[in-house]
């Protein structure tokens, strides 16, 4: 069948949405505010009509959290100082750390999980383990020449930065949710979202803090 | 400039040529290769003179536009993609459009498909059986069809009106989609493609945001993707860019299929349609 919403259905869900959307966010916008809440309510109706599931890929994957919420006001312009702390102290609070205390795992594990880029994808089979593809963005290791440019460069990120308890901790505050620490930043939440499992997480903290790994030689 | 078929015997060259030389490196590409990448392709492209494996499918896609087909008998000749019935030198320039008689504003590809339901009595599900070809033994009439029709527009300056509301309405909500952060990643098409001089791994992403950034991208689709040995259509686009965003499977012909084709197709405004073009 042609997924499609005929006009009225269409203006009718959006005029729903856009009045809970109203009360959600207190009634009092501007024109241009309510405008852009009334096409974004058209949006979610139309896309939520527009995807099929697919594998482990459910339409619950449209869903917005608050942080996807607002970082999607804010794509190429760096959100206002209040939204920032709001969004880096609601992720912060989700950081969980390991029970054992345990950071670094294998650094060559590490590397592989900083190589793999299969995981989470309709296409991908949900019993293998997801890998964080940090070369995509990131150049670390310097054998790698097939890095990308959006993040910065990680290479000797620990020899730099220094091999202390405090660091390590950062980094695995960074890995399992990077908006703790950079609102809106382009990086993925890896433990927040479940895209790695804790092992995972220690085995690429490793790969950036252990002396031995070929990032930091 | 108009653009002229090939003979089919020099198409078919092409086409043995395509092969062969499809063993062009994919991601992740060896060391070094960013560069090497783009000589092969360029190298490739003075191999063919000038000439694009696409221009078989257009071949195939103009015998199958031309020939009467479905329950009803009839060939897309009476079908309109917006410039009058069987027009389709500069039609692809001007899509997504709205249509009265389908009450959507449709984009080349749902349009195709209306045709086949509405004019050629086929089945939604008919039609749209096979939307992304794999080989020889799985070809899409749609991908043929869509060639065909996008290079008698080669040339032609990207016009895409937004005065009618219908349009104007699915131009906003493509690119309130385009910023969209959501699924797993939290990714949105603007985290990839709304910075400038960004790559992922040695793929450069162009900045869609930007008005030349977005010309270029929008008028080199649909292309002969040389990785795959296939013309790929602007619905596969989206499709495969959706899949990696870690998103549900886009529909093809769906409405957010042709709200982002809007957004993207009327940024392209003013520049010369430049397609099928050939990637990697």
């Amino acid at each position: 069948m042609i997924p499609r919403i005929s006009g009225t259905r269409l203006a009718g869900i959006a005029v729903l949405l856009a009045g809970a959307a109203a009360i959600l966010y207190g009634c009092a916008g501007t024109p241009a505010e309510d405008k852009s809440a009334s096409v974004e309510a058209q949006t979610i109706a139309m896309m939520k009509e527009s995807f099929k599931a697919h594998g482990q890929a459910g339409l619950d994957r449209l869903d917005q959290d608050d942080t996807q919420r607002l970082c999607s006001k804010y794509s190429t312009t760096p959100p206002p100082a209040a939204v920032a702390k709001k969004i880096e102290g609601e992720n912060l609070a989700k950081v969980r750390y390991p029970a054992d205390g345990k950071l670094m795992g294998d650094w060559k594990k590490g590397e592989k999980i900083a190589q793999l880029g299969r995981g989470m994808q309709f296409s991908d089979d949900p019993a293998k383990p997801a890998g964080a593809n940090c070369y995509a963005c990131h150049p670390l290791a310097p054998k790698e020449l097939s890095y990308g440019t959006m993040g910065p460069s990680l290479y000797q990120f620990g020899k730099k930065r220094g091999y202390t308890e405090e660091n390590r901790r950062y980094v695995w505050a960074k890995v399992y949710d990077a908006e703790a620490f950079s609102a809106c930043t382009n990086m993925p939440r890896f433990g927040e979202r479940h895209i790695l499992t804790d092992e995972q997480i220690r085995d690429v903290v490793a790969l950036l803090m252990d002396p031995e790994s070929p990032v930091n030689r | 400039m108009p653009r002229k078929l090939r003979s089919i015997p020099g198409a078919a060259a092409a086409l043995a040529l395509a092969v062969i030389t499809v063993t062009l490196p994919i991601v992740p590409v060896p060391a070094a290769a960013q560069e090497s990448v783009e000589k092969a392709i360029e190298q490739y492209r003075q191999d063919l003179q000038g000439g694009n494996p696409a221009e078989l499918w257009e071949a195939r896609g103009e015998e199958i536009w031309n020939t009467p087909r479905g329950p009803k008998h009839a060939s897309f000749k009476s079908c309109d993609l917006g410039l009058g019935p069987g027009i389709v030198k500069g039609a692809y320039a001007q899509l997504p459009r709205y249509f009265p008689d389908a009450g959507r504003v449709l984009d080349l590809e749902s349009r195709l498909v209306w045709c086949m339901v509405n004019q050629q009595g086929f089945t939604h599900a008919e039609a749209t059986k096979v939307t992304f070809g794999k080989g020889s033994r799985k070809r899409s009439d749609l991908e043929a069809l869509t060639a065909y029709v996008v290079a008698q527009s080669d040339g032609t300056k990207m016009n895409v009106s937004l005065a009618d509301p219908h349009v104007r309405g699915m131009y906003e909500i493509g690119e309130k989609m385009f910023f969209y952060r959501a699924g797993t990643h939290d990714f949105a098409c603007a985290t990839c493609h709304g910075s400038d001089g960004k790559r992922i791994r040695l793929q450069d992403l162009p900045n869609l945001t930007k008005k030349a950034d977005a010309q270029r991208a929008y008028t080199s689709w649909p292309a002969y993707r040389v990785s795959q040995g296939e013309v790929r259509t602007f619905q596969w686009r989206l499709h495969d860019c959706l899949r990696q965003q870690r998103f549900p499977d886009l529909i093809y012909g769906s409405d957010a299929s042709i709200a982002l084709t809007t957004y993207l197709a009327a940024r392209a405004n003013g520049a010369a349609y430049a397609g099928p073009g050939m990637k990697r």
